[in-house]
Order: structure tokens, then C-alpha cells, then sequence
């Protein structure tokens, strides 16, 4: 099963389990799966030019995403959106996204296998 | 994060409620069509099936046998790059990703009863239908291409036989020889398409017939995108050799003789004349009643890419009529695929569609045969205009063109028909 199929059956699960669990913590569960899913959905925006789940192909400048960690992540889009980091494009595109945002979707490509 | 809370969440229950177990089952059973497999086409169609774990069935309806990428096309004509380098197949996703990839076009939609008719006769009923038709050029408005030899004024809008061709009638243009480029009023698909081709046939001319000239025959009043980098880039590589003309609206042509004609000004003769005619949404999404925006394009709910026209029928790409600022590209339409895919599947699992779709568009231009530039957007939603709106502050324009940009863009292609198709 490939890395994202893996995700989606854990949130699928995560899922039918949130259903069975309403009566006694609906919301949380609830919101969990649907901040994972949000996750997912954000970083699938990068994958024109990262490659898709953050694998840019072989050789390629635009660097990787997958599986790096989520700090070190969160640190570059901080410094491309605060003009500390030189770029053709990702100062523009980091400017375009919150902190919170940038927090989820780093933590979705530090989950990538 | 997801773990914890997984076995969290797995620890309170002991059996599947009657709901969920219903909703699983409704969600492995559901068929989703997809028409058209390009930029958003192919996009939707994998996401669905990946998105879904495998459990939606989805048929993907092309009618070519292979993907041509309209990005990058220019080079063709340019001459670095041959149509295989920009033709990819089709077969990684059905092979990898499930998708029922069936060689035909739509005849009809059957909306009441949930059902596409294909012009080869086949019925496909479906839970919901996604649309990425594309655009259909009106080659129908320019009554010249109709007549004797119309035939051979191309438009090369749609990437393919016609990118050949054209690319065959610049080799054959005599030194010295004029190429001239129309353009129709915006929105058309591409908007700095035009303009890079121009750059590309010039960069060709400057090395191959530099006594000839590239007329662009705008019928828009300037450039429709990039216009200031644009016009540096003509000036700074290919002086004296470009000449842009607004607000020329080119209303026929006489194949015999190669001449254009305008609303307002004198005609004008070329030696190979692209002429783009003016487009709206692809035919199926228009002859379907879906055109809800002056008869041309698609209006969506930008939550899911739902037709506001017809329930169960999404729109994507080039089709829709957009949002502010939101340019009809390949990478946009990818974006549309993958937030109507997580949409359906959303559905279909009887849950609500996210409400805060994100995503941006990059947007590479070639000036030359190794440089380029680009424009960058964010779109997220607004809830109040029920619209994607740019993010304030964010989004840009490259200072001037590079070939680390030329790298960057070619690396965004192969980037992104991974997305689409591998």
C-alpha cells in the first residue's frame, strides 16, 4: 500500500471509528480527521511543483518534501515568508499562508513514508 | 498525531456503528465519471481513487490515446523540444491508480437519471460527474477558416497535430517572412500563452531566418499577463524583430491570399498566420446547460466544484467561469482536480466537503529557449463572497527572466504530470 493510501485508510479508519465514538467524544474526533484531511488537502496544492505527497523527481531542482521533519520545514517557509531566505517563487507563495496553515501542512509532509 | 489519536479514538468503541459501516459501503460501491483527461481531468481521476482508498470506481472518458501537454508546446515550435518530449500516457493510471481509462468522447448527459452517453454508444451511469472539457475553440466566429484553405490557418490552441503542423510552417517560412499571431478578447485559455510563443518563434527566427519579424495582433487593450516582463524581453533579445499591436480584433481571414481583418484598422498580410479564435467552455459543458456565465462558462460552488447549473456535476479547469484573479491554466486545474476530488470523496462518505480550500497557481513563461519567468498566486476561500480571493500580500512576478527559472519551470512539469498521470 503506498504512503498516502496508508494515510487515507488510517483517516478512513480514524473516520469510521469517530463515527462509533460519538456518544462519547464526538467533536474531537470529529475535528482530528477533519484537520488531517485539511492537512492532506493543503499540501496536495504543492505537488505542481514538488511532485505528488512532496516527491520531486529524481534530479530535480525543486527540492523534496516528503518525510522531512516538520520543524525544519515550518523553519523554511518562515524564513522564505519573512524575506530571510533568497527565492524565485516561494517567498511570493509562503507569504500566502498562516503560521497555522504552514504548522499543518509541515506536519503532513513530516508524515510522508 | 494521527496515531495517538487513532488508537485514542479506537479505544472508546467496541463495534462500527450502523451509520458508519452504512457509509463505508455507500462509499466502496460509488461510480464517479470523469470527462476529459487533461490538467484537471487526469488530476481529478487519480485523487479520487487515491483519495478514496481504491473504494470509488472511477472512468476517466478521453478521446485521444495519449496526453499532449499544451504547457511547454511552444517549444515544439520553437524547435528544442519534439511532441513525444511533451506526450505522456495514460496507462500508469489505470495500471497504478485503478482508473478505467476509456479511448471516446460524450455524446450526451443524462443528468435526471445519472447517466453519459458516449459517442460510441456505451452508457456509463455514475454517483457524480466531474467535467474538464477544456476549452472549445470557435473556429466558427472567423468565417475565412471555413473556405478553401482555412484549413491550413492553424490555431495550435489545443496541443497536438496542429503544434506539428505549425512548427513545419515556420521551418518553411522564407527568410525575411512575417509570423503573425492573433488574440482573441480575454478570458481564452493560457493568457501568456500567446506572448511566450512569440518569444519562442522569435528565439527560433533569431537563429534560423533572422530577417523575419513576429507580428502579435492583440485584440485585448495590452498584454493580458507579464506584460511588463514581457515587453523587456523583446526589447533586451529580440530588437526590432517583435512588434505588439493592441487593440486589434481580428474578425476574418482570406486563407488564398493570408490576409487578416479587423474590426477597425487595415488588413494585414503574413506569411504563416496562428490564428487564436475567441473560446468558451468545452461543447459537452456548454450543449449540457452548464455555461450559466454569458452563455461561455461554468459557474461553480468553489467548496466542491459542483455546477451551479446541475447537482452531481463538477466543473474543472480552463471551463469554469473563475474567480478573481484566477487564470485559466494547466496548474490551476490541477488545483480545481484535487479539491473537487477530496470534495467527492467527502460526499460520498456523507460527510461536508472542507470548508477552506487553499492552493496557489505558478504560472512559467519561456522568453527564450532556456529562460523564463513566472506569476505566483495563493487563492484561499472567503466565506462571505462564497469565492476564492487572492491573499493579500502574498503572490509576484520574477524580476526578470533567467535560466534558473527555465530550470525551475521544467522541473515544475515534470512535477506535475507525476501528479496528473504517473
Amino acid at each position: 500500500m503506498t504512503t498516502t493510501a496508508r494515510a487515507i485508510f488510517a483517516a478512513l479508519a480514524l473516520l469510521i471509528a469517530a463515527g462509533a465514538a460519538r456518544a462519547q467524544a464526538p467533536a474531537a474526533a470529529d475535528t482530528a480527521s477533519a484537520s488531517a484531511l485539511r492537512a492532506r488537502n493543503w499540501a496536495a496544492a504543492c505537488a505542481g511543483c514538488h511532485g505528488p505527497a512532496g516527491r520531486a523527481p529524481a534530479g530535480s531542482p525543486v527540492p523534496a518534501l516528503a518525510g522531512r521533519g516538520q520543524s525544519e520545514l515550518v523553519g523554511l517557509m518562515q524564513d522564505f515568508k519573512q524575506g530571510r531566505r533568497e527565492a524565485t517563487v516561494m517567498q511570493q507563495i509562503a507569504r500566502g499562508y498562516s503560521d497555522a496553515q504552514i504548522e499543518a501542512i509541515a506536519g503532513w509532509f513530516a508524515g510522508v513514508r | 498525531m494521527q496515531r495517538r489519536e487513532f488508537l485514542g479514538a479506537l479505544a472508546g468503541t467496541a463495534l462500527l456503528s450502523a451509520q458508519a459501516a452504512r457509509a463505508a459501503a455507500a462509499t466502496r460501491a460509488a461510480k464517479v465519471v470523469v470527462v476529459g483527461g487533461g490538467y484537471g481531468g487526469a488530476t481529478a481521476a487519480r485523487y479520487l481513487r487515491e483519495w478514496s482508498g481504491h473504494g470509488i470506481e472511477v472512468t476517466l472518458v478521453e478521446p485521444e490515446a495519449s496526453f499532449v501537454s499544451c504547457p511547454l508546446s511552444n517549444h515544439v515550435l520553437g524547435g528544442g523540444k519534439a511532441i513525444g518530449d511533451i506526450t505522456l500516457s495514460y496507462d500508469a493510471l489505470a495500471a497504478r491508480h485503478g482508473v478505467k481509462v476509456v479511448r471516446d468522447h460524450v455524446g450526451a448527459i443524462d443528468a435526471a437519471r445519472r447517466v453519459v452517453r458516449l459517442g460510441g454508444g456505451a452508457t456509463l451511469p455514475y454517483d457524480r460527474l466531474v467535467l474538464s472539457p477544456g476549452v472549445e475553440v470557435l473556429s466558427g466566429e472567423i468565417p475565412g477558416l471555413a473556405q478553401p484553405g482555412g484549413e491550413h490557418i492553424l490555431h495550435a490552441w489545443k496541443a497536438g497535430a496542429q503544434t506539428v503542423a505549425l512548427r513545419r510552417q515556420l521551418e518553411a517560412m522564407r527568410d525575411g517572412g512575417t509570423f503573425a499571431i492573433t488574440i482573441p478578447l480575454a478570458p481564452y485559455r493560457c493568457p501568456p500563452g500567446p506572448y511566450e510563443r512569440a518569444c519562442l518563434v522569435a528565439d527560433y527566427f533569431l537563429r534560423a531566418k533572422p530577417r523575419s519579424k513576429v507580428l502579435i495582433l492583440d485584440a485585448n487593450p495590452d498584454i493580458t499577463s507579464k506584460g511588463a516582463l514581457f515587453r523587456q524581453a523583446w526589447a533586451a533579445r529580440y530588437p526590432g524583430m517583435i512588434e505588439y499591436r493592441p487593440q486589434y480584433n481580428t474578425v476574418d481571414v482570406d486563407p488564398a491570399t493570408r490576409t487578416l481583418k479587423f474590426d477597425v484598422q487595415d488588413d494585414e498580410r503574413a506569411d504563416v498566420i496562428n490564428l487564436l479564435p475567441p473560446q468558451r467552455a468545452g461543447a459537452i459543458a456548454v450543449a449540457s446547460g452548464l455555461a450559466t456565465a454569458n452563455g461561455k462558462w461554468c459557474e461553480v460552488d468553489f467548496l466542491t466544484f459542483e455546477a451551479k447549473a446541475a447537482a452531481n456535476i463538477h466543473v474543472l479547469g480552463d471551463a469554469i467561469q473563475i474567480a478573481p484573479l484566477m487564470p485559466k491554466s494547466g496548474h490551476m486545474a490541477n488545483q480545481h482536480g484535487k479539491v473537487a476530488a477530496a470534495a467527492i470523496v467527502a460526499l460520498l462518505a456523507g460527510r461536508e466537503p472542507d470548508p477552506e480550500p487553499l492552493y496557489n497557481n505558478t504560472c512559467y513563461s519561456f522568453t527564450s529557449a532556456r529562460e523564463a519567468i513566472h506569476i505566483a498566486s495563493v487563492h484561499r476561500y472567503d466565506a462571505a463572497q462564497r469565492t476564492m480571493l487572492t491573499v493579500p500580500g502574498s503572490g509576484g512576478l520574477s524580476p526578470a527572466p533567467s535560466a534558473l527559472e527555465g530550470r525551475y519551470a521544467q522541473a515544475w512539469a515534470d512535477a506535475i504530470w507525476r501528479d496528473m498521470l504517473a
